[in-house]
């Protein structure tokens, strides 16, 4: 652990009392500052007064994990007191709200103790029960400026941006800011042995939560209906897609909407709504968590049989059932794999962080249309509602999108008849039309057995020859969807192969075991189903370790089940306790498995 | 379902719409329900409907869900789309289309298990927000397809086939679209074309929820002694309080009407509907009234029908949402993206 640039700061605080924007502005102000940093909210499934947690990692290295140690606990709350300081790592501080004494029993001799009067502070300069509440949040702000070297103009410079029409509260926030400043400096050696120091790593960045993200790409993918049903951790993807569209979607002069949000009553009216609508052609999306995919299967089954296309986020969360909603898990890969009755099997793309959440939303939309099928994003709540710093985003302006086979009217009117389901281009895609457009390109849209003309039937040879013409259209899919991203440390014959958010982790570890002389290749699968080099990477490993996020090894059922990966090979490393998977976590089950002689 | 197609020939001196088709062109395929079901008597409504209004049939959408009554939109008018979707979700998916393409005729058949079991949830909340199609449930208190059992409307003491009668409240999908806010709700028969096929176009041409609940007797599991909704049971115990006459944008009002006989309602369209009352204490246009008339009925034992519910007023939604007169589905892509470097201002907040 250096001193500069590598702390990790935790504030605990009781939630409903406004300590996201207090925890907002210092995460700002450190990036401001040019060096990295991520943010990670730890919340429980509640609206006001239960326990919450906010983790910034200050990373000089920019890291982008959770780094599964806290160096300063800032204990805003008496009810996990206790807890807050045992996390702290011996050596560490701890500062508390010292306007109320805390128990003698609750002290620790190997980490340092600031008392603050955060409360009194804040009572005797500001008026009013909320006031006082959220200056006191904003107060510790000041404090940590002062222990960790945090520039204050910085923070003067936010406050600024943030209240630019009410300088009166920029005037307030900054006193605030003061107090703590002032105090600490004035009671403690201040820097701490751990602080912040000016950088240059953040130019050309931006620091992204993944569901805002992926609202971006909708907008810029085209998006024009949206329908959902609220589920944690899910749903400030359509709140971020209805404040961009506030934005860009109405027409400055008739006041009219070129975009349409519809809360549905469920999931299984919402996935109906975007079938529904992705058939009369418009661009459709669902944003949901694994409870709203249960509800979706049938449907979803539907719109691979039927041919449909439709993008769906699963922003996954902690199951079985209800599981724990604000907690983050990869515990749908199968479900959704599989999703519905049948022989179905569904597209889904894997983002890593947010940067690709942005990036696979617009893929996403075009590979639904192009292969006339339902794709699934799959993100995660650490991806969707967490603060990572990413590349700023970029969009290529001359993008085409890519509607897929749809014949218009004139291309209808050259046909002699319209045939929905024919595989006339040899790769499992059919051609399709769009109601009202052209009189011969009517057909009856069916999840019940059709002939690859379009037409009902139960006659098992038709039957079979559509279903074995759709897994055409998945080796179709397979050339088509984000290759995996490969690194080759060196030559060995031991690899890593994640998926998803383990990515930061995973790398993080790659980084660490390198530099105790074990250096392994790494394959991130960026989709299912899983490309060439997916294959190739296995082939190529005699031990590859398969790190997820789930209890049952699911990306390693997948392996087995699409590419017929040999399992003896595939080592699973789990992390599935809803606490984002850290990178110790994955170095310390590799040297164990090496130490088994797991590893060649 | 059936995939036998009826020959396509027809005399020279069939009548033509305005769009110089006959009512053969608005034919489907050849029915597989069983002979003398109602709901083909419903089809034949739905087809003279859509004659008589020179629907173009590429223009019209046809949506269902699963069931007897499901299977029908394979029997008319073949040259338009048809969506057969999954049991109960015939409204999210009606929904999603009517979103994307403003422009197209909405009909979705249902039954009273796709709409009042399984898809009930979808069926109040497609009424609630007034999506603009007709929305036709072939009502015959049974599931065909399984074989017989009880649905949501089935009446209390009406007999099945076999074992016990019926103990449970029936949903009453007429007082319950009302109570919802409906905006344009009817019943009838199905072996009452008259008053049907108006019905039905009054429906397609009202700019917003349109339901047209039909009693459509099942003459295999429900049509026996001692079912409330067999062919002698509705015959005997259903009366009209509200015929419509149906009259298209632009053409004179010719029909003699007595005075205070016929109330005439405007459609969006220029369309008149002309409420003619055959009970003249009963008010089509005020909810509470028409709540208590048909609750009154029904504990009477009789089935009420006519144009029974009229609110030309409320926006239907499009209107609501405030969407742009263009279908969303064809507006272009590349008309919807923020201006040519927004993104880099968009990412400024997250600096």
């Amino acid at each position: 652990m250096t001193a500069v640039n590598d702390v990790v700061i935790k504030i605990a605080t009781v939630n409903g009392t406004g300590s996201a924007s207090a925890n907002g502005l210092l995460r700002k102000a450190i990036f401001r500052m040019g060096v990295p940093v991520v943010g990670k909210n730890y919340f429980p499934s509640n609206i006001q007064g239960l326990p919450t947690w906010y983790e910034i990692r200050v990373t000089g290295e920019g890291y982008q994990s959770r780094a599964n140690r806290v160096d300063v606990m800032v204990a805003m709350n008496a009810q996990t007191y206790a807890r807050d300081m045992a996390e702290v790592t011996p050596g560490g501080w701890l500062i508390y709200d010292s306007t109320w004494p805390r128990s003698a029993l609750l002290s620790r001799e190997d980490i340092t103790v600031f008392g603050i009067p955060l409360s009194r502070m804040c009572n005797e300069h500001f008026d009013g029960a909320r006031a006082r509440i959220l200056m006191k949040n904003i107060a510790y702000v000041g404090a940590l400026a002062a222990l960790l070297e945090i520039d204050l103009d910085t923070i003067t410079e936010l406050l600024e941006e943030t209240f630019a029409d009410k300088q009166h509260l920029v005037a307030s926030n900054m006193e605030a800011i003061r107090l703590g400043y002032d105090y600490a400096m004035e009671h403690f050696a201040c820097p701490l042995s751990k602080r912040v120091a000016p950088m240059d790593a953040t130019k050309g960045h931006i620091v992204i939560d993944g569901n805002t993200a992926a609202a971006i790409g909708c907008v810029y993918a085209g998006a024009t209906v949206g329908a959902w049903y609220p589920i944690t951790p899910s749903t400030s993807l359509m709140d971020a897609f209805r404040s961009f569209c506030t934005e860009y979607r109405v027409d400055a002069e008739t006041g009219k909407r070129t975009y349409a949000i519809i809360q549905a009553e469920d999931e299984l009216a919402a996935i109906g709504m975007v079938l529904g609508a992705t058939w009369a052609g418009a661009r459709a999306f669902t944003p949901t968590s694994g409870p709203g995919v249960s509800l979706m299967s049938e449907f979803l089954g539907f719109g691979y049989y039927a041919e449909l296309p439709a993008v769906v986020f699963n922003v996954q969360r902690t199951g079985p059932s209800t599981g724990m909603p604000t907690r983050t898990q990869q515990s749908d890969l199968l479900s959704c794999a599989y999703a519905s009755h049948g022989d179905t099997r569904h597209v889904l793309l894997f983002p890593a962080d947010p940067g690709e959440c942005f990036t696979m939303t617009p893929r996403a939309f075009d590979l639904a249309e192009r292969l006339q099928t339902p794709v699934m994003v799959l993100s995660d709540l650490d991806i969707g509602m967490n603060d990572w710093m990413v590349p700023e985003f970029e969009w290529d302006e001359t993008h085409a999108a890519d509607r897929g086979k749809v014949l218009s009217a004139e291309e209808i009117d050259q046909l002699e008849q319209f045939h929905r389901y024919l595989d006339l281009d040899g790769d499992g895609i059919p051609y399709r039309t769009l109601p009202g457009v052209h009189p011969r390109g009517s057909y009856f849209t069916r999840g019940s057995g059709h002939s690859k003309y379009g037409g009902y039937t139960e006659d098992a040879d038709e039957y079979q020859e559509v279903v074995d013409r759709l897994l055409v259209k998945w080796e179709t899919a397979r050339t088509l969807v984000p290759e995996a991203e490969v690194r080759y440390s060196k030559r060995n014959k031991t690899g890593v192969l994640t998926v998803g958010s383990g990515n930061a982790a995973c790398k993080e570890a790659l980084d660490r075991l390198e530099a105790q002389n074990v250096g392994l290749n790494y394959c991130r699968v960026r989709a299912f189903p899983f490309d060439e080099a997916v294959k190739d990477f296995i082939d190529k490993h005699e031990v590859v370790f398969v790190v997820e996020q789930n209890r049952d090894a699911q990306l390693r059922a997948l392996l087995v089940l699409d590419i017929d990966a040999d399992p003896s090979k595939l080592v699973s490393l789990l992390h599935y306790n809803g606490i984002p998977i850290n990178a110790g976590f994955v170095v310390d089950r590799v040297l164990e498995e090496i130490a088994k002689g797991r590893a060649a | 379902m059936s995939y036998i197609a009826k020959p396509k020939v027809s005399h020279p001196s069939l009548p033509r719409n305005k769009l110089g088709l006959t009512a053969r062109d608005y034919e489907g395929a050849v029915s597989t329900l069983c002979a003398g079901c109602g709901h083909d008597s419903v089809t034949a409504a739905v087809i003279q409907a859509v004659f008589e209004l020179n629907i173009e049939p590429h223009k019209l959408a046809k949506m269902s869900g699963i069931g007897c009554s499901s299977k029908t939109p394979a029997y008319f008018v073949n040259q338009a789309h048809g969506f057969n979707s999954v049991h109960g979700r015939m409204p999210s998916v009606t929904t999603g289309a009517y979103v994307a393409n403003r422009e197209l005729t909405y009909i979705g058949v249902s039954g009273d298990g796709d709409s009042l079991s399984i898809g009930v949830g979808q069926f109040v909340h497609a009424i609630r927000r007034n999506l603009n199609m007709c929305y036709i449930i072939e009502n015959n208190g049974v599931y065909g397809l399984t074989k017989g059992q009880f649905s949501a409307s089935a009446d209390i003491g009406s007999k099945p086939k076999k074992g016990l009668p019926n103990q449970q409240e029936p949903i009453d999908p007429v007082s319950t679209a009302i109570s919802l806010g409906a905006t344009y709700v009817a019943r009838s028969f199905s072996g009452d074309k008259q008053q049907l096929v108006p019905l039905i176009k009054g429906a397609l041409r009202h700019d917003g929820f349109a339901l047209v609940d039909v009693i459509s007797p099942c003459v295999t599991f429900n049509d026996h002694e001692g079912s409330t909704k067999s062919y002698a049971h509705t015959r005997q115990f259903y009366h009209h309080v509200v015929d419509v006459d149906y009259i298209p944008p632009a053409e004179e009002i010719r029909a003699d009407y007595e005075e205070g006989e016929a109330v005439p309602v405007d459609l969006y369209d220029g369309s008149v509907i002309m409420l003619r009352k055959v009970n003249e204490y009963y008010d089509p246009t005020s909810r509470a009234a028409a709540f208590k008339y048909l609750r009154e009925h029904f504990n009477a034992g009789e089935i009420t029908t006519g144009l029974l519910y009229i609110d030309e007023a409320r926006g239907e939604m499009h209107d609501l949402m405030g969407n742009v007169d263009t279908p969303l589905a064809e507006l272009p892509l590349d008309s919807l993206k923020p201006p040519s470097g927004e993104l880099k201002r968009i990412l400024k907040r997250y600096q």
